[in-house]
């Protein structure tokens, strides 16, 4: 008997590596277009338009790069343990090359976060770095990306590569409640979570309304990078199958 | 596993427990026999905890109050590299010789192999490392009213590494430069585990209370118990698969 469907069609069919070649090309040029406009939006909006901080004076503005980047680093590393579970779990190709794709991008994320940190600390607080546990929690985030990187680049990209990445990946996991909380659990000089599901802002609607326009855009931005390299490696990975071939004949 | 459950029907789940028991006790058995036959091997990483801890007077200052202040962290990570540096040898001549792959191929269950092999690299140098410290404190000049504290923090903090070290040892075992990978891999694991072990050993240099750090070295010891010989029985089936 064949198991009942839950879910449409096209969502099954995003397994197939072709398929999913297909459809991310129809996809790409929206999230591009998406990610031009909601970025240069938030940019001009924040940079020009926002009020200044009546404390901290213009320097407040790098909050605009930074808490997208520093979500998104977060983000991503969840991505990348569940689509690396959901590759152990359902030997799937596609979710193996998710994982694959995400993990530079990840680890540039938390370096930005990390680096305009830095820079907003310096006029805040007085120093670049403090070993603060927010701080240590993201620093180590990025070493746990470059651990995962360091093992694919050890392994290839094979598919024991994508179970051994997967796995690091899954026991890295715990560090992501670790920074969530590190603001709540420990006394820090990092300041508490901009943005709850939960509760308002403490900032006003000019100030945070800019800031979310980022954080989608760095969401979407992140969607596109993303399938970029998807897509590229669907294409070496599948490179002996013949419509790999043929479109690449095609060009 | 899966498919010995057919065949022992009635009393089956006392009886899993039971094997699952002997297994592990085989397994720890067997490894600390073979440690015990390569004594040599065993010194080792003690031999490597003292040199290091050495360099630390030579090279910054033999000055007793500074040392004293530093001994904490300096022992702390000093045992934490000499359980790192032991961890390529974990599980490599089991993989060289065939064992493991024997062992993943068995019907027993590797999560009790797993963590058994985890134990006995911890009885093995983590254990001896604690042991060691006392005498390394003094030559510090860490407070004798801290070096209880320094022990205990040692033999609650080092399972922990061992055990997520042997995740890291599993995954890189069939690589042939897994040293430098290893320790990639393991020291941002390693990083929560240093903070309140070595945080604990301070506390006590001043007198305030250390009940608390040694509550989260329990817990990560135990989470990690449970937990850890998963990953390394999933990695050790994908290193000897690939």
């Amino acid at each position: 008997m064949a198991k009942k469907q839950i879910m449409p069609l096209w969502f099954y069919r995003l397994a197939s590596p072709k398929y999913c070649y297909q459809i991310t090309a129809t996809l790409l040029p929206y999230f591009a277009a998406i990610t031009l406009a909601l970025l240069s939006i938030g940019i001009v909006w924040a940079l020009l338009f926002a009020p200044q901080d009546y404390q901290q004076g213009n320097s407040f503005r790098i909050i605009y790069i930074h808490v997208p980047s520093a979500l998104l680093a977060q983000s991503i590393y969840l991505t990348m343990a569940l689509s690396g579970a959901i590759g152990i779990i359902w030997k799937m190709k596609i979710a193996d090359m998710v994982a694959y794709a995400c993990a530079p991008i990840g680890a540039s994320m938390a370096f930005v976060a990390l680096i305009t940190g830095a820079i907003w600390g310096k006029p805040t607080w007085g120093s670049w770095w403090v070993w603060d546990a927010r701080l240590t929690s993201m620093l180590i985030l990025l070493f746990l990306y470059f651990g995962v990187m360091a093992l694919y680049s050890a392994m290839g990209n094979s598919a024991s590569a994508a179970r051994a990445a997967a796995i690091l990946s899954l026991v890295g996991l715990v560090n992501i409640p670790i920074i969530k909380y590190s603001v709540d659990w420990w006394n820090t000089l990092h300041q508490p979570a901009t943005f709850t599901l939960t509760e308002k802002p403490a900032m006003p609607v000019e100030m945070w309304l800019p800031l979310l326009v980022m954080v989608l855009g760095f969401y979407f931005f992140f969607a596109t990078a993303m399938l970029l390299r998807l897509r590229n490696e669907i294409l070496l990975r599948e490179k002996r199958t013949s419509w790999v071939k043929q479109l690449v004949s095609e060009l | 596993m899966l498919l010995n459950q057919g065949i022992y029907s009635g009393n089956r789940d006392g009886f899993e427990v039971v094997h699952m028991i002997r297994a592990f006790w085989a397994e720890l058995n067997r490894d600390l026999l073979l440690a015990f036959r390569r004594r040599g091997d065993l010194l080792n990483p003690l031999l490597f905890f003292v040199m290091v801890v050495v360099l630390f007077p030579l090279g910054v200052s033999p000055a007793a109050d500074f040392l004293a202040q530093l001994a904490p962290g300096v022992l702390w990570v000093c045992a934490l590299l000499a359980a790192l540096l032991s961890l390529d040898n974990l599980f490599k001549s089991d993989y060289e010789d065939g064992t493991l792959e024997q062992l993943v191929l068995s019907s027993e269950s590797n999560y009790m192999t797993a963590m058994a092999k985890a134990i006995a690299h911890w009885l093995t140098t983590g254990l001896l490392l604690a042991l060691m410290a006392p005498l390394l404190a003094l030559m510090l000049f860490l407070p004798t009213e801290a070096i209880p504290v320094l022990v205990i923090s040692l033999l609650l903090g080092t399972p922990t590494l061992s055990l997520i070290g042997a995740i890291a040892a599993a995954l890189t075992v069939g690589l042939k430069k897994g040293g430098v990978l290893i320790s990639l891999l393991v020291i941002p694991l390693y990083i929560p585990v240093l903070i309140f072990g070595a945080s604990a050993v301070q506390n006590a240099t001043l007198g305030l209370p250390v009940a608390a750090h040694f509550a989260i070295l329990g817990a990560m010891l135990i989470m990690s118990l449970v937990l850890a010989p998963f990953a390394i029985a999933a990695s050790l089936r994908m290193s000897v698969s690939s």
